[in-house]
């Protein structure tokens, strides 16, 4: 099995990686490849089977409404690749 | 009566359901600890969880889970005791994660209504669909540099209630009706300040036409109108758009629109153009909400009464009139502000003065009846007691409410610093009574022919003689009798 | 006995009478580090100067009689744990200049106890590997050497794949790592060394740059079982800032290694039994069963039906996790950035020039699972098939107390051995995933050599907070075992 070239063009797009050409057709075997391994749990019978979300039983805990952190933008800002005064910058989107 | 719009070939049906975003009142953002003031310093409330740095994790805040149940409460929705996070994925300059925490396929609040009045006085109920809470995402500024965007994640993170309706809405007038009526419950609720201005309230809103009896069309989202005018006016002009398309012989594209309010018209929005595929899936940060129906019974217990009980209250407790009862509960304040006059007064004095001349001067100070700083309710009792007693008479109250905007006094001192007691004195009266006859000598004759509309001529002139202070009563007696 | 040779508890009793002090414990294995470092590349980041004057801070506190139960054990530190201040970066380019400004909370329980840093291991990037030999910072050699071919440099395993070559070499006294689908346990067989991976929501997430959220088990490597139970002891806790750790209090581990194993039942899981496993892991599977059972033990066999499908479906759900939770490395507020035309632009060539080939197989493998379409087929059908194994698991402890089994099946390979074919490289973890898929603990204890005489390790695997019981059963294998062996490449030692 392989991937479409076009699928994993959608994908990488859809994930926002760019890939090169070369790139482009090794995925299409080695995505191709995962995929019909991983068919085999088609053949696991699992009406009736509540999915598993997690591997914790538990309820949410819930926290106070309380204000505990913020106000402190230079440590924010501090791992930014680029800012301007206390934005971070980046290159001007168009809506 | 029914709304619709008239095309070439007949008239069309709008159907209308809306998608509305309503920033939780909380002190802190949903799953973090930072603040979530209006108007901060930019990335001043922001905190490494809102920034997405590695390894950082979500918790949620009670409070914010507690205000989505009391407006499920208020909505008279179904609250639901198992609901759970999903990751909406999506990459944009103010999504921080690459995701929005949000809840796609088990909202905590389920299926509700909400009733709105139509012109006519009959009310419609508009059905909810679903309540659900998610994060809001940081804000780009587009406009500071020339090749730049700036981004300030203050909004990442904090908390919304997105709250959506069933298509049942039939009108730019029901639409309009729809959020005002939502902002008003919310405001009740105090879950949200429905400040429309500062983004508090963000309207999505889904348009189709059809012509009548047919299923529903293609329908297009505009995406968030941020005033009950613009609401009103993007129905419009989106129904508009879509019936001209059609009857052209074209097909109306499902798509993402924004309303231009200067132009009066929606336009596509080419940057979402893009297939979305979010990718939607359960986070595995967050373990399931799961709720006691003791906490949710001890929230309904603590809610306030609601628009629609106070005004059914006001009509069958204070003898009020329907059109009365909705103007004074729109605002909870001023439906405060009332009863707390019409204590020991007459409700219907009370709430016309308060609709007349009250509301005229709280508007041309620009202040509300909850925010009232010289109108305070004292204000206006003594103010009501006055012309109940006979102080002052209903004319010259005006005078003094205008004296007041003035100077800033209070009710009392303008009426005893101007002189403003109303003149009980029959012989004032008859003196100034006699003056008017003298001098209009000919309408007197006119009257006495038979033009008994004249009367109200007779008041007004010595009501203008004796400076507006006559008691009016005792005026029309002297004329009947001077008259006769 | 040189100080690199101690254990935890041997160089704590060794620390607490003064016998050595912790700056002379820090410099042996700075000194080790220094010596072994440029070879084996076990370490992205050395941090000799903390540590010096951690070690310092702890010599003054154990002087006054005070100092926590870890002061003065130089560890090692995955570098996906972030630490304030100190470079972390996941194995990844797009983390290369990432100075977190916080302590994960693991590490931030280590270093309330005591303990110091010696720096940052190396993994597979962004710990998706099983060889760590696909991290940006270059692969991690195994101290160990084949008999017949000595010269063939072995992957540690992965992704915490520096952390054990580090601790086998004796370059640190004990290391944290992450287990999400074997990433512990493996790397500790491959190196001949113990490691835990504690249930799910034992240690805290806090702080660790996330791979696959629901999988992701933070946890110690150590020289000895009881190595491991003081590390897990400071380790673990609930932590209010991570929505998934649970409330409930931290047992005495160092205390369930010296308990009997008269009358626990040990099941031995039928499934395990797989073919193409290596010459010699069945042989020492028997064995561990004889020792335990001599120790007191009822061995039976159970039934855990759905293991084949553990793989595929950490596979399907894995990726999805990691193609979310890495949609955060986008250039803009940390990390590394490459220009682009607009922010889309920005956002692939950051992304693309950032993650390494595994990493762009598995965020492409999730996206695609998740997508419109797909989602009920591959994710959904995924979490159901998990609530199967970890139905099976539940369905066993019903009926024993343990289990044990092989913790890979094979010794250490070569790197290039198996990096042809991802889904090759994948079926490595087969005897591991099954418990991070159930969030079940599961510990590796070295238990003999193969023929080329390389470590191997047998797995035990508890009931959710069954960490005792994993202990107690890991530790008689421990005695049992004799492990004696030492790799070929370790602190003073001449190399080979
Ligand atoms: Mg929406
Ligand atoms: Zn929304």
């Amino acid at each position: 099995m392989t991937l479409a070239p076009e699928t994993v063009r959608r994908i990488a797009r859809l994930a926002r990686l760019r890939l090169e050409e070369s790139e482009v057709q090794r995925l299409e075997q080695e995505l191709g490849g995962i995929l019909a391994w991983v068919e085999q749990l088609g053949r696991v019978d699992v009406s009736n089977v509540e999915p598993m979300t997690g591997a914790v039983a538990m309820a949410l805990k819930m926290r106070g409404d309380i204000v505990t952190d913020g106000g402190d933008a230079e440590t924010v800002l501090g791992n930014a690749p680029e800012r301007i005064g206390d934005f971070y910058a980046v290159p001007k989107v168009v809506e | 009566m029914t709304y619709s719009i008239q095309g070439r070939e007949g008239p069309w049906e709008v159907v209308v359901g809306m998608e509305v975003h309503a920033q939780v009142i909380s002190n802190s953002k949903l799953f973090s600890g930072a603040a979530t003031k209006f108007g901060a310093p930019p990335n001043s409330q922001v905190s490494l969880v809102d920034a997405a740095f590695p390894g950082m994790l979500p918790v949620i805040n009670r409070e914010c889970v507690a205000q989505a149940v009391r407006t499920g409460l208020g909505l008279a929705a179904e609250i639901h005791l198992w609901s759970r996070f999903d990751r909406k994925n999506y990459f944009y300059a103010d999504l921080p994660a690459g995701y929005q925490i949000s809840q796609y396929a088990h909202p905590i609040v389920g299926s509700g209504s909400l009733a709105i009045e139509l012109p006519d006085g009959t009310t419609k109920e508009i059905g909810i669909t679903r309540l659900h809470l998610e994060q809001d995402a940081g804000k780009s500024l587009h406009d500071q540099h020339p090749s730049k965007s700036y981004i300030d994640l203050n909004r990442a993170g904090v908390p919304l209630m997105e709250i959506v309706s069933e298509p049942d809405i039939r009108s730019p007038d029901e639409a309009g009706a729809y959020l005002r009526k939502l902002r008003t419950i919310l405001r009740y609720l105090g879950t949200c300040d429905g400040n429309m201005e500062e983004g508090s309230l963000r309207a999505d809103v889904n348009v189709s036409v059809r012509r009548p009896g047919e299923p529903l069309r293609t329908r297009c989202e505009v995406k968030n109108v941020n005033s009950v005018r613009f609401v009103m006016q993007a129905v419009e002009a989106e129904a508009k758009r879509q019936v001209q398309i059609w009857e052209e012989g074209g097909t109306v594209e499902q798509e993402t629109r924004l309303f231009d309010p200067g132009r009066g018209v929606t336009r596509s929005m080419r940057s979402k153009e893009e297939a979305h595929d979010y990718r939607y899936f359960p986070d595995p940060d967050l373990v399931p909400l799961v709720l006691e129906k003791s906490w949710i019974d001890s929230l309904s217990a603590e809610l306030p009464e609601l628009p629609d009980a106070k005004k059914t209250r006001f009509m069958t407790e204070y003898g009020l009139a329907l059109y009365e009862s909705s103007l004074l509960v729109a605002e909870s304040g001023t439906a405060d502000y009332f009863e707390s006059l019409a204590k020991n007064r007459r409700p219907k004095t009370v709430a016309n003065f308060m609709l007349g001349d009250l509301s005229a001067a709280l508007n041309r100070m620009g202040e509300s009846f909850s925010s009232a700083t010289l109108f305070t309710v004292a204000a206006s009792a003594a103010l009501l007691d006055m012309i109940e007693d006979g102080t002052i008479n209903g004319r010259i109250a005006k005078d003094v409410i205008e004296e007041m905007e003035r100077s800033g006094e209070g009710p009392r001192a303008v009426v005893e610093r101007l002189g403003l007691r109303q003149v009980t004195d029959t012989g004032a009266i008859e003196t100034a009574v006699a003056e008017v006859l003298a001098r209009e000598s000919s309408k007197v004759a006119e009257y006495k022919a038979g033009k008994e509309k004249l009367f109200g001529f007779f008041v007004g002139q010595v009501m203008k003689a004796m400076a507006g202070k006559g008691n009016p009563a005792l005026v029309n007696e002297v004329l009947k009798k001077k008259l006769s | 006995m040189t100080l690199t040779d101690l254990g935890i508890a041997a160089a704590r009793h060794g620390l607490g009478r003064r016998e050595f002090s912790a700056r002379e414990l820090a410099l042996a294995h700075i000194a080790a580090i220094e010596a072994l470092n440029p070879r084996l590349n076990a370490f992205i980041t050395v941090t000799a100067e903390q540590a010096l004057a951690a070690a310092d801070e702890a010599d003054e506190a154990l002087a006054r009689g005070e100092g926590g139960p870890l002061a003065g054990i130089p560890l090692a530190i995955k570098d996906i744990f972030c630490t304030r201040g100190v470079r972390t970066t996941a194995g990844s380019r797009i983390l290369g200049p990432f100075v977190p400004p916080y302590e994960s909370a693991v590490t931030a329980n280590l270093l309330r106890d005591g303990a110091i840093f010696l720096g940052k291991t190396n993994l597979d990037e962004f710990a998706m590997g099983s060889s760590t030999t696909s991290s940006a910072y270059g692969s991690t050699e195994n101290p160990w050497k084949r008999r017949q071919n000595p010269e063939a440099r072995l992957v540690p395993g992965g992704s915490s794949g520096g952390s054990a070559a580090a601790v086998a070499a004796r370059l640190a006294l004990g290391a944290t790592g992450t287990d999400t689908g074997g990433s512990i346990r493996q790397p500790a067989s491959f190196c001949g060394i113990t490691g835990i991976k504690p249930t799910y929501g034992r240690c805290s997430r806090w702080g660790v740059v996330a791979f696959a959220s629901s999988l992701d088990h933070p946890g110690p490597f150590g020289r000895g079982v009881e190595d491991c139970a003081l590390l897990l002891r400071s380790m673990a806790g609930h932590d209010p800032r991570d929505s998934t750790s649970v409330d409930r209090p931290v047992p005495d581990y160092a205390a369930a290694c010296r308990r009997s194993l008269k009358g626990l039942r040990i099941g031995v899981p039928r499934e395990y039994r797989v073919p193409g496993m290596a010459a010699g892991i069945e042989e020492m599977w028997r064995a561990g069963e004889s020792w335990l059972r001599e120790a007191g033990a009822e061995i039976t066999e159970v039934s855990l039906p759905h293991t084949e499908f553990g793989l595929p479906t950490y596979y399907i759900i894995a990726p999805a996790e990691a193609s979310s939770n890495l949609a955060r490395y986008d250039g803009v507020r940390f990390g590394l950035r490459r220009d682009g035309e607009d922010l889309i632009d920005l956002y692939e060539r950051t992304r693309g020039e950032g993650f390494g080939a595994e990493v762009k197989r598995r965020i492409l493998m999730g996206t695609y699972v998740l997508s419109h379409g797909y989602y009920d087929a591959y994710y959904l059908k995924a979490q159901k098939v998990r609530a199967l194994i970890f139905q099976d698991f539940a369905n066993a402890f019903a009926g024993v107390d343990a289990l044990l089994a092989p913790t890979a099946p094979s010794a250490a390979f070569a790197e290039g051995e198996k990096t042809e074919d991802p889904v090759m490289m994948y079926l490595n973890d087969v005897f591991t995933v099954p418990a991070d898929l159930a969030g079940v603990p599961a510990m590796s204890v070295p238990a003999g050599l193969d023929a080329d005489g390389l470590p191997l390790g047998l797995q035990v695997i508890g009931p959710p907070f069954g960490e005792e019981v994993v202990f107690t059963v890991a530790a008689a294998l421990e005695r049992a075992a004799g492990f004696t062996s030492l790799p070929a490449i370790r602190a003073g030692s001449p190399a080979p």
